[in-house]
């Protein structure tokens, strides 16, 4: 016999208000507003925007308002408001080396063309709290100096030349570029799709996988090539305009992984590469994404797949975070009925178990004996 | 008078340089500096304003095959003068009103007779803003390019 239960109307009600009020906190304390979300946790908003998969900062701001600062709710926001929205098409291709560049450095080349530009970034910090800052300081604007203008060449470019270093990743000319948004995960997954994953996987787990390879599971020796942060230009095709037509400018950042390799049956030894591009001021991501990402190229590159790093369906398939939360936080709610039924299935079995293991008659018999 | 390919080629190169400012451009601004030109605020809406989502692509390695890594924001709109002039608009972002208008503006450029006065007062500004940005944005950056020296060791 199945019987429906309902109930909890009420209760739901009065919850959604309490967090209401929960979520405004002491009312003599002045309400945050978005504007100061934006721009004074911008890169809160930053990632929002980044595992959200949705470029919007008054949109991920909100979210993060409404869910009282929990991110992983904040995305789960996002994502659930961009399935609201049509689809306008798929921009050109955004050209990183045409970037308006806020922060660029590279770990493997001291004087690369255009420097190293330290830009807005907690690196060289102390890590030392500023109590100060509780009592909003003035702070002064920042320094400036006559930028040079000089281009500033991608790192694969430099070693090109001597062929050392493999070059961007070139998929074949019929393959039609993948969009996990529209198509059902299939693996083992083209390399544009795998990044489209990793792009808005979860920052926590794909830094842990990026430390594990590291640590030693699934090695790949890497050097960060480069590092930029800074603003690029979004272009699209429209039918009704006979050019691309400018949608305006995001921030992005991008890492360019050079991993040392000692060669395979399938390729020689050179500089192989991992890449990660994300939205917003994100270098942790970026890097962690790029470690990712060669990692799991091990299997094109004649690699032996020993680490969880480096199977594909293993890392794709856990680091989407809306995916992870909602399929974990699922467990609290009712399971009355699956438990009953388990535990009527446990009480069977511990029955039968201890029939089982009761001693016969003989087997004390045995004993006093 | 027909315009030949090249000197269309050359409306169009600026078409885009104006519809490009008008997309970047903060949507308060870009009201006031309507307001100020006077540029007609009705409008027959053929589309929108409409707001929907682009995939964003970047390169592998940056400059190897395209793949999608996420989406964002945008905002259109199509509008028709009663002269009969369309306009388009397209814009990152939600601002609804901004579409709308940079649609009318870019209708009113496409008029010879008002193209000088729309440059001057609204294509021009708002370009000359974005540079003045990047400019120093652009310095305050390169304030934090490492200058390496080389330390010198020895007994003297």
């Amino acid at each position: 016999m199945y019987v429906a239960v309902k109930g909890g109307e009420a209760a739901i009600a009065n919850a959604h208000r309490l967090l209401a009020d929960r979520r405004r906190g002491d009312r003599s304390v002045p309400a945050l507003r978005i504007d100061q979300i934006v721009e004074q946790l911008a890169l809160g908003v930053d990632r929002v925007m980044s595992e959200g998969s949705l470029y919007d900062r008054e949109l991920a701001a909100l979210a993060i308002m409404q869910s009282r600062g929990d991110l992983i709710e904040a995305i789960f926001l996002v994502r659930a408001y961009r399935t609201t929205l049509p689809r306008f098409g798929y921009t050109r291709p955004i050209d990183t080396a045409a970037m308006q560049v806020e922060r660029r450095v590279s770990a493997t080349y001291k004087d690369l063309p255009g420097g190293q530009l330290l830009g807005p970034t907690f690196d060289y910090t102390h890590r030392l709290l500023d109590p100060e800052l509780a009592a909003d300081p003035e702070v002064v604007e920042p320094e400036q100096r006559e930028a040079d203008g000089q281009r500033m060449a991608r790192v694969a470019e430099i070693l090109a030349h001597e062929g050392l270093i493999e070059a961007d990743g070139e998929l074949p000319e019929d393959h039609l570029t993948g969009d996990i948004t529209r198509e059902p995960l299939e693996f083992p997954l083209a390399r544009d799709s795998r990044l489209q994953a990793l792009s808005r996987g979860d920052e926590g787990f794909l830094l842990a996988l990026g430390y594990s390879t590291q640590r030693g599971y699934g090695r790949s020796h890497p050097f960060v090539g480069e590092v930029r942060i800074g603003e690029v230009e979004l272009e699209l095709d429209v039918p009704e305009l006979p050019f691309p037509v400018t949608l305006g400018r995001i921030r992005v950042t991008e890492c360019q992984m050079v991993n040392q390799f000692k060669g395979s049956a399938k390729a020689p030894p050179q500089f192989t590469r991992g890449y990660g591009l994300v939205f917003g001021q994100s270098e942790r991501k970026a890097m962690a994404m790029s470690l990712c990402d060669r990692a799991l190229r091990a299997g094109e590159l004649g690699e032996d797949i020993t680490a969880p790093a480096q199977d594909e369906e293993f890392v794709i398939s856990h680091s989407d975070n809306v995916q992870a939360t909602g399929f974990v936080e699922h467990l609290k709610l009712p399971h009355y009925v699956d438990f009953q039924a388990e535990l009527d299935l446990v009480r069977r079995m511990r029955t039968e178990h201890d029939k089982r293991n009761q001693p016969t008659d003989t087997d004390q018999r045995e004993a006093a004996e | 008078m027909k315009m030949d390919r090249r000197q269309e080629r050359e409306l169009e190169a600026a078409r885009k340089v104006a519809m490009a400012a008008l997309a970047t451009a903060p949507g308060d601004e870009l009201k006031r500096l309507c307001v100020a030109a006077g540029i007609p605020n009705e409008a027959e809406m053929l589309r929108g304003p409409e707001t929907g989502l682009v995939s964003v692509r970047g390169r592998i390695g940056g400059g190897g095959a395209p793949f999608n890594f996420g989406e964002a924001t945008v905002t259109r709109a199509t509008v028709r003068l009663p002269g009969g002039e369309i306009g388009h608009a397209y814009a990152l972002g939600r601002d609804k009103e901004k579409a709308r208008l940079s649609a009318i503006t870019d209708a009113l450029w496409q008029n010879p007779e008002r193209r000088a006065d729309i440059e001057d007062k609204i294509i021009a500004p708002l370009r000359a803003a974005q540079a003045a940005a990047d400019e120093t944005r652009r310095a305050e950056t390169a304030a934090t390019k490492v200058d390496f020296f080389t330390m010198v060791r020895g007994e003297d």
